[in-house]
């Protein structure tokens, strides 16, 4: 049985810990879909699950470049909340009041999101120049960037909180105006199976073009065939949340139709934040793996002297592992504020645990140099679920600390225990 | 020797410090084209110093070195790279992580027009190398941390054959090998030599030096005790200079006054 699997996963060239994770991941679900008695993987409660593991997840790619490369990042909750806020104050005081130009202009969102991803990547930059340059460790640079960024909040707004957003900007945090709808959910599902396959068999075309061993054509078959299953799976899920029925009502009255009996299904389909989270998964992947970026970033992690004698400019690389940091807490303050429609002063704390949990839970070794983008997006969605899974059994916050603490260390504890196996 | 040719390498009172302690003091050496220096000495003599000041490791305090009789100022490994300078070194300086092609190409990675790492190609010259260094290599889509001692070796000296070195600074190359591995790595300096590659080689293993280079040189706490042809001495006479960190002729002198 075991041998089968491994045969199965070599031959397919799939990743043993990320397919040990997608196995973890249904059990997790099917456990709480059975305890839940079916609410758990209802249509409404995945689409939530996606929206909610959304920022964390987004955040969570970039924390796994700074783990592979032996740094932490403590700072990225308070990071947030200080970007989040910023975004506020541009589209809320400073676009509408005090340049005097109203609210919401059509460039208001992006002026906001521009302004936050630019003072991201400086910020960060910032810290990695402190850490690779300064030569101060990078826990206690991080650790003074959590105080520094969460004070700075209050001399913004006295702990007052800022609203409304503006109206476009809100769409990027989700909900039913915040997604793609039915037709262009299927259309981006079906470019998305495309896209996986003409990937998988042109990578085959290549590797045989040098004569390199390739996967069996049923391999192949199986790897596409799962891709597009998987994404097709998904944009169903999500089609098949429809809108709430109040908001369906309001749609109907305002467009003048009429609402035939049981209300108007409108399905919902891909959210924004989701879409976002794709998009970044895909880029941080390709930075990770397929630029030379990348490559330096692991090899750092693997073994600092050797990419230093290999010519490597590792504190330049340093830098630019926490410019993408910062430009990531930005994207996701900027869905956490769109989705409150507002900046709080507690905006994003705590954020730093669990991105850092999220990137552990996937795969991601403090001891340098292992790590990949989609294993840390998987984690994020494991404690994601875990939190919705009891939110749905009704357990109450503090014990849902607790199992998420027992998860995050058992899951490092068995994967030291299967990496020391496999080592020997 | 016959020294009126120009030397591909020239190392002149090289001087590399740490803190107060001189690690390698005023030491000049020379390195022709096809030829082997042997590099020897006890622990803390200076060699590897003296040689990562070469390969831009650690760049000398003072002292000049020319590469084909022109003065090259070595800041980095980059630049000693530049100049066809590779290294091979006593730890292999492999990132663990990574697969073969990885290594090999770390640092110079090959990419296509947008930037984007061209994985297929790395791999392709990657084979093609080991198929001279070592047919029986296979495992090109691991990270070398699960690689043989050997195996892990012939990475590391793929990296220079790849790239064409004209200088080679060999680190205790046999160090972690058996003994199919070592006469493997043997037959391998003789090639490179014979195809007018010049080498540093350092080892604790005299015979090694002794079977493989033309020349010797000793360095004793930090200085260059001196350097000899091969076929001069005797490998006890080089013991002799390494322990007592003295010249033939000065440890002859000072057991006839003895």
């Amino acid at each position: 049985m075991t041998r089968a699997i491994r045969s199965f996963l070599a031959a397919t060239e799939i990743d043993t810990r990320l397919a040990g994770m997608i196995g973890a991941l249904a059990v997790i679900w099917i456990g709480f879909n059975f305890l839940s008695g079916g609410l758990f993987l209802s249509s409404r409660n995945l689409w939530n699950l996606s929206v909610q593991s959304s920022s964390i997840a987004i955040m969570a790619t970039g924390m796994v470049l700074i783990i592979v490369s032996r740094n932490i990042d403590l700072s990225v909750g308070s990071l947030l909340g200080f970007l989040g806020y910023t975004m506020a104050m541009v589209q809320a005081m400073w676009i509408p009041t005090a340049l005097g130009l109203g609210f919401n202009q059509p460039y208001t969102w992006i002026v906001a999101l521009a302004v936050g991803i630019v003072l991201g990547a400086l910020i960060g930059a910032f810290q990695g120049f402190v850490i690779s340059y300064g030569g101060v460790p990078a826990f206690i640079v991080t650790l003074g960037g959590f105080l520094v960024w969460r004070g700075l909040i209050f001399w913004y707004a006295q702990g007052q909180t800022i609203a409304p957003m503006d109206a476009t900007y809100q769409l990027i945090g989700g909900g039913p105006a915040g997604s793609l709808g039915f037709t262009a959910s299927w259309i981006v599902a079906i470019l998305a199976s495309l896209a996986i396959g003409y990937s998988v068999i042109m990578s085959g075309r290549r590797r045989r073009a040098y004569g390199f061993p390739v996967r069996p054509t049923w391999a192949v078959v199986t790897v596409i065939a799962a891709g597009c299953v998987a994404v097709l799976g998904a944009v169903w899920v999500a089609n098949n949340y429809f809108w709430p029925p109040a908001l369906a009502t309001q749609f109907a009255r305002a467009n003048g139709i009429t609402e035939p009996p049981g209300g108007l299904q409108i399905p919902t389909g891909i959210a924004y934040p989701v879409l976002l989270l794709i998009g970044v998964t895909l880029a941080m992947n390709y930075l990770a793996t397929r630029r030379k970026f990348g490559r330096y970033v692991y090899s750092i992690g693997g073994n600092p002297d050797a990419a230093e004698l290999g010519g490597i400019n590792v504190r330049r690389t340093i830098v630019g592992t926490y410019a993408v940091m910062g430009i990531l807490v930005a994207i996701s303050a900027g869905v956490q504020t769109a989705r409150l429609n507002a900046a709080v002063t507690n905006l994003g704390v705590q954020n730093e645990l669990d991105v850092i949990a999220a990137a552990v839970i996937g795969g991601t070794s403090f001891s340098g140099g292992i790590g990949t983008i989609t294993g840390a997006v998987l984690g994020a969605i494991v404690m994601q679920s875990l939190r919705s899974g009891m939110v749905l059994l009704r357990v109450d916050s503090p014990t849902q600390d607790i199992v998420v603490g027992v998860v995050l260390v058992t899951a490092v504890g068995l994967d030291a225990f299967a990496r020391r196996r496999s080592a020997r | 020797m016959v020294d009126d040719r120009t030397a591909l390498v020239e190392m002149r009172n090289v001087r590399v410090a740490f803190g107060g302690v001189h690690a390698v003091e005023d030491v000049s050496i020379n390195l022709f084209a096809g030829e082997v220096v042997g590099l020897v000495g006890g622990n803390g003599a200076g060699k590897s110093t003296l040689m990562r000041a070469l390969s831009g490791a650690r760049p000398p305090d003072s002292g000049e070195i020319w590469i084909e009789g022109r003065q090259v100022h070595i800041t980095n490994p980059r630049v000693a790279k530049a100049y066809g300078i590779e290294t091979i070194y006593q730890n292999l300086a492999l990132a663990d992580n990574i697969d073969a092609a990885g290594n090999v190409f770390l640092g110079r990675e090959l990419t296509d027009r947008t930037g984007t790492l061209d994985d297929d190609a790395m791999e392709s010259a990657t084979r093609k190398v080991m198929q001279r260094l070592n047919p029986n290599f296979k495992n090109f889509k691991v990270p070398v941390k699960s690689l043989s001692g050997g195996q892990r070796q012939s990475v590391a000296i793929a990296r220079p054959v790849h790239f064409n070195a004209r200088i080679l600074i060999m680190d205790e190359p046999t160090a972690a090998l058996g003994p199919a591995e070592t006469a493997q790595v043997r037959d391998l300096i003789r090639q490179l030599k014979a195809e007018g590659i010049g080498i540093f080689l350092i080892s604790h293993d005299i015979h090694d030096v002794f079977d493989l280079s033309d020349r010797i040189s000793v360095m004793y706490h930090g200085k260059r005790v001196g350097t000899v042809n091969r076929d001069e001495v005797t490998a006890d006479e080089i013991l002799g200079m390494i322990i007592m960190g003295q010249s033939a002729e000065e440890s002859a002198a000072a057991a006839t006054s003895g």
